[in-house]
């Protein structure tokens, strides 16, 4: 019995080990976004709330908490409340199977990959769900659209994990990430890799592909009726969500904890550094494409996922595996 | 042939480079933004801001209640009420300018013969209440003798293009 409380409580720790410093990341991601958008627009971004403004997204976060929780009346209560708390459980519950290092995971599943790939997808409830139960058109319009395109982009990313997953052999993100000591699979996979970063733009609803938010025709999308803390849900979630894709790019593509090369004075420097600073990079090419895209129309979205990503990942699904099956470099 | 660039264009996503490519450039460009409350940009000795009332440099007012700039203003937003002083001269007992009302044109101190209401340069005179905005002489005054050296600078560099 005390066995048990005693890994229950290191389960939670380790829980909370993840979690804590998921969220303040995002704070931190949000203030980046601002210092970005800020200096590509010649701005300074945010600068007054603590040493450069560093501070800006938790005051944010207070102002939020302050005030009031609006319900509109015509909502379904239950499930507006409940659809913000959805979609941040989700967001977060990915995190168990995500390997900072080669130790450092809370759950070591061996079919990885598929959990993180089934729990993206259910993301697309909390935003139908937010949309539905807020019983008025934007919303209603908005959830629409994330659906259809979350749908879309999933096809093309589930064959772009295939590839990878044909080239390791394992659904375990572990050995997915141990495979490439050598080789990180954005060198030989480019193409796979540039289509994967496009299609996690449009899965985490990030310009240029945020039309389920889209300002100009829907106030807000989803989450339109949404005020006060369980806006700030969402829109946790919502970074969360980016912080997560970045680090599947990361295992999937950049070598996970790996250094660039092994060589003496970078594979000394701990895994969860390069983990780190790699997560960075993706988040930074994130916000950079959103400072430079203006919004995809809705057609142009669909025929991009359907017409284009979808015809060119199932062709390149088939030319890596004919090409390793041709040279006999089939992980067995 | 043309079409073929195009393809390949398309497929290696050179134009988004292209964009990309611009956007990093001006990220590291020297910002523009001036931190405002500690830093301020230039203004015009033309500048058309908070009202003010002058005196002579013996502390006498300028102001004669001629009446001009209360005729002038287009908003209405200038109220005087005058009588002679003991010593003859025509002075006002009441000068009122509803600054809710006022478009600063300008056009009072253009009438003004003798400069004594002037728009000033200060623009930072925000309240939290509307009654603060209906100003009376003696704000207007005591704005003048604030302002004062300012404001007379400012008439010097402009003279010369009145």
């Amino acid at each position: 019995m005390t066995s048990l409380s005693f890994e229950l409580t290191i389960g939670i720790l380790k829980i909370f080990s993840f979690v804590v410093p998921v969220l303040v990341s995002v704070a931190l991601l949000v203030y980046l976004e601002r210092k970005v958008l800020g200096a590509v627009q010649l701005r300074k971004g945010p600068n007054v709330v603590g040493p450069f403004g560093i501070l800006q997204s938790f005051a944010d976060v207070l102002k939020l908490l302050t005030k009031e929780n609006l319900l509109p009346s015509s909502s379904n209560k239950f499930l507006f409340i409940f659809a913000p708390m959805l979609t941040l459980i989700l967001s977060l519950i990915a995190w168990a199977v995500i390997p900072i290092s080669s130790t450092y995971v809370i759950a070591n599943l061996n079919i990885g990959i598929l959990y993180l790939f089934a729990v993206s997808s259910f993301g697309v409830y909390g935003v139908i769900i937010a949309g539905w139960a807020s019983n008025s058109k934007y919303p209603f319009l908005g959830a629409l659209r994330s659906a259809a395109q979350m749908i879309s982009y999933e096809v093309s990313i589930g064959f772009v994990i295939i590839t990878v997953l044909i080239c390791v052999g394992s659904l375990n993100l572990i050995d997915i990430v141990e495979s490439q000591k050598n080789m990180w699979f954005a060198i030989p996979l480019l193409p796979m890799f540039v289509i994967f970063i496009i299609s996690a733009l449009a899965e985490t609803n990030r310009l240029p592909f945020d039309l389920p938010e889209d300002e100009a025709t829907l106030v807000a999308g989803f989450f339109t009726e949404y005020s006060s803390i369980s806006f700030g849900l969402f829109f946790l979630a919502e970074y969360a969500n980016m912080i997560l894709m970045s680090s599947l790019t990361v295992i999937l593509f950049l070598g996970g904890w790996y250094p660039p090369i092994d060589i003496f004075p970078l594979n000394a420097i701990p895994g969860i550094f390069w983990f780190v600073i790699k997560v960075f990079l993706i988040l930074f090419v994130f916000l950079w494409v959103r400072a430079t895209f203006p919004r995809y129309r809705y057609d142009q979205l669909m025929r991009l996922g359907w017409k284009i990503f979808l015809p060119f990942t199932l062709i390149w699904v088939v030319i890596t595996s004919a090409f390793l099956f041709y040279f006999g470099l089939l992980p067995n | 042939m043309t079409t073929l660039i195009k393809y390949i264009k398309s497929f290696t996503l050179f134009e988004l480079m292209k964009g990309l490519k611009l956007t990093i450039t001006y990220f590291f460009k020297p910002k523009v933004t001036l931190n405002y409350p500690n830093q301020k940009g230039p203004i015009s000795p033309r500048f058309r801001g908070e009202h003010a009332l002058r005196r002579y440099p013996n502390g006498e007012e300028r102001c004669i209640a001629c009446k001009l700039c209360e005729a002038v203003c287009p908003a209405q937003a200038i109220t005087i009420e005058a009588e002679p002083k003991p010593d003859g001269s025509r002075r006002t007992t009441r000068y009122d300018i509803d600054m809710t009302k006022c478009i600063y044109c300008g056009l009072c101190e253009e009438a003004c013969p003798v400069d004594a209401i002037v728009e000033g340069p200060n623009f930072e005179y925000a309240t939290e209440t509307r009654e603060e905005l209906l100003y009376d002489k003696e704000k207007l005054l005591r704005n003048g003798d604030i302002w004062e050296k300012q404001i007379s600078e400012n008439l010097k560099r402009d003279s010369k293009y009145r």
